[in-house]
């Protein structure tokens, strides 16, 4: 069923909510990884409130559809996603990075309901998602894998191997999504490795490629459900975001790939995504 | 004495179990007819993935797969199985308990002639310094069938190293095997000898020699180096004089370490016979290579004579 006007609609209240509590996570004074989680609210909404096909009073259901962060540090927009559906209650989300909290500064699958592994130390995601996808074929389930990738991320060459085997293995139920915000820690992507072209890369190792505006909702949909007509072929999903969208003084900024608000940027960034 | 090859015992065990036990898969980095788990590639082809010449990925496939409930087995040589992923075994595998097996095959020097890049002698204090791993060191073949399964029945990482070549069978094949139990395999009063993998048999050649003079040597199989159960080493060395350790490794982070760290508010003095802080190198012969690095029967004689001077 395609999307919907009434889940555009809800979808893209979904990801300012979203937005809203991850600053609310990071409050103020303190660091936090606001842009690169900031730039992939719409996709983390569209596959927890379109796509996934998943039960969270059921955590566990062996037919759900995997999500896997593997640029685990943008997990507060997943810990705002899973608050959001319900797979623990709200009030957790003040809890994150304090000592014993169930939401650690990366994933954690031991302390989070809802979490399939842990990542973080960059890389290594999309091959456990490999992993994952390889499992389910040989259980002949029908679930699907869906894996966020940063782009300073994929200057790991872990990210090329799992490229060359899920190819190799024709994962079909493998979809990765890279997030191209074009920022990472210390700057500019293209300052430091320039990974472009992207699409040719993927391409070339045997992928179906496209291309969409990571921001918006209709297009994010449409290609996840272009994904799933892929046959024998891993789906990498190239969108174009922007680094803290949606906080305005934190767009495009490196600084604030983990950056720290003072208490009036905090406050301002609350009131730009409040209703 | 009868010997065996590790590496087969080890193929044709995955085969063994494989059979009834449909949650096993195999991972391999294209060193399948030499680690031996190209018997599992003939036997269920389905469960069997090459992952190529990229054991980062390798080892996090593995970690997807397990969370999946499958029990992967990777494999490949012990130095490129431990230290090429080491940090996806600690982040992906480890962090998360995840029921992976790593193989570390043609362990120590045991590939003598490949020189000091395919020898892995610091794979077990790697390892070991990994919250949640358990670390084990079959002496034979007959205590690897047991360890292989073993590590089938046990949920939770683990690594195994395999040497590369015949050993004698030395264990008592009636023997139930547990994780974590120390193996007393000869009885002596004087010293007591903690040894893993080759050096077992090098220890049992050294207690004949010395038994001649009137010095009794312990033997214990230590083929779990992690988790120790510390008690019972604390009561194994009762009574005895001296210690020994000996390992086919780094003289740092594994056995020696280990020991010495169990016995550290003890007064009885130790020795440790190990590979000193220096890699390997090639030799056309294995025995010479673990002669040049002090890994003998002479120096545990040496190190036993030492402790009761």
């Amino acid at each position: 069923m395609p999307l919907s006007d009434e889940q555009l609609e809800r979808i893209t209240r979904m990801a300012r909510t979203i937005r809203y509590d991850i600053v609310s996570m990071i409050g103020a004074g303190k660091p936090g990884h606001l842009g690169g989680s900031c730039s992939i609210a719409e996709i983390v909404a569209t596959l927890y409130f379109y796509k996934m096909r998943h039960k969270p009073d059921k955590p566990k259901w062996p037919d759900r559809d995997r999500f896997l962060l593997s640029k685990g540090h943008a997990a507060l927009a997943q810990y705002a996603a899973l608050a959001e559906c319900g797979y623990f209650p709200k009030e957790h989300l003040q809890t994150l990075k304090q000592l014993g909290t169930i939401l650690q500064g990366h994933p954690d699958m031991l302390r989070t309901p809802g979490i399939e592994a842990n990542t973080g130390s960059l890389g290594q995601g999309l091959s456990i998602a490999c992993g994952i996808a390889l499992a389910g074929r040989l259980d002949k389930k029908d679930y699907r894998v869906y894996c966020i990738l940063g782009d300073g991320e994929i200057a790991e060459g872990q990210i090329w191997q799992a490229t060359m085997a899920a190819a190799y293995y024709k994962l079909d139920n493998l979809v990765a999504i890279l997030d191209k915000n074009k920022i990472q820690a210390t700057g500019p992507i293209v300052e430091r490795f320039d990974t472009n072209p992207l699409p040719e890369k993927w391409k070339a190792f045997g992928w179906s490629v496209s291309e969409i505006d990571g921001h918006d909702v209709k297009q994010i949909a449409q290609a996840l459900d272009e994904a799933e007509k892929v046959k024998d072929k891993p789906v990498m999903i190239i969108a174009h975001t922007i680094k803290g969208k949606g906080v305005p003084f934190a767009e495009d900024k490196a600084a604030f790939h983990h950056g720290i608000m003072t208490r009036e940027q905090h406050e301002q960034a609350m009131r730009a995504l409040s209703d | 004495m009868r010997t065996q090859n590790c590496r087969k015992v080890y193929g044709q065990t995955l085969v063994e179990l494989g059979k009834h036990n449909k949650r096993i898969v195999v991972l391999e980095a294209d060193l399948g007819k030499s680690t031996m788990s190209c018997f599992f590639q003939d036997a269920y082809p389905e469960r069997y993935f090459e992952m190529g010449i990229a054991e980062q990925n390798m080892v996090s496939t593995a970690a997807g797969l397990a969370i999946t409930g499958k029990i992967p087995f990777v494999n490949s040589f012990a130095v490129f199985s431990t230290g090429r992923p080491y940090d996806q075994i600690r982040q992906s595998v480890c962090i998360g308990k995840l029921n992976v097996k790593i193989i570390g095959s043609s362990c120590g020097l045991s590939d003598f002639g490949d020189g000091a890049t395919h020898q892995g002698i610091e794979d077990m204090a790697l390892m070991r310094g990994l919250p949640n791993m358990t670390v084990l060191a079959p002496v034979d073949g007959i205590e690897t069938k047991k360890i292989v399964k073993a590590a089938v029945e046990y949920e939770g990482p683990v690594y195994i190293r395999i040497n590369r070549n015949e050993l004698p069978d030395l264990s008592d094949e009636n023997e139930q095997f547990e994780i974590g139990k120390p193996y007393v395999i000869r009885q002596g009063n004087d010293i007591t000898v903690f040894a893993n993998g080759i050096m077992v048999s090098k220890a049992l050649k050294a207690a004949e020699v010395l038994a001649e003079e009137g010095v009794s040597l312990q033997v214990v199989n230590m083929s779990t180096l992690k988790p120790i159960d510390d008690e019972a080493v604390k009561k194994l060395v009762q009574g005895s004089k001296g210690v020994i350790t000996a390992e086919e490794h780094t003289i740092m982070g594994g056995l020696a370490s280990a020991i010495t760290h169990i016995l550290r508010r003890s007064t009885i003095p130790i020795e440790c016979v190990a590979i000193q802080d220096q890699f390997g190198q090639s030799a056309l012969d294995y025995e010479k290579l673990l002669e040049h690095y002090g890994l003998t029967t002479e120096e545990i004689i040496r190190a036993a004579r030492e402790l009761l001077r």
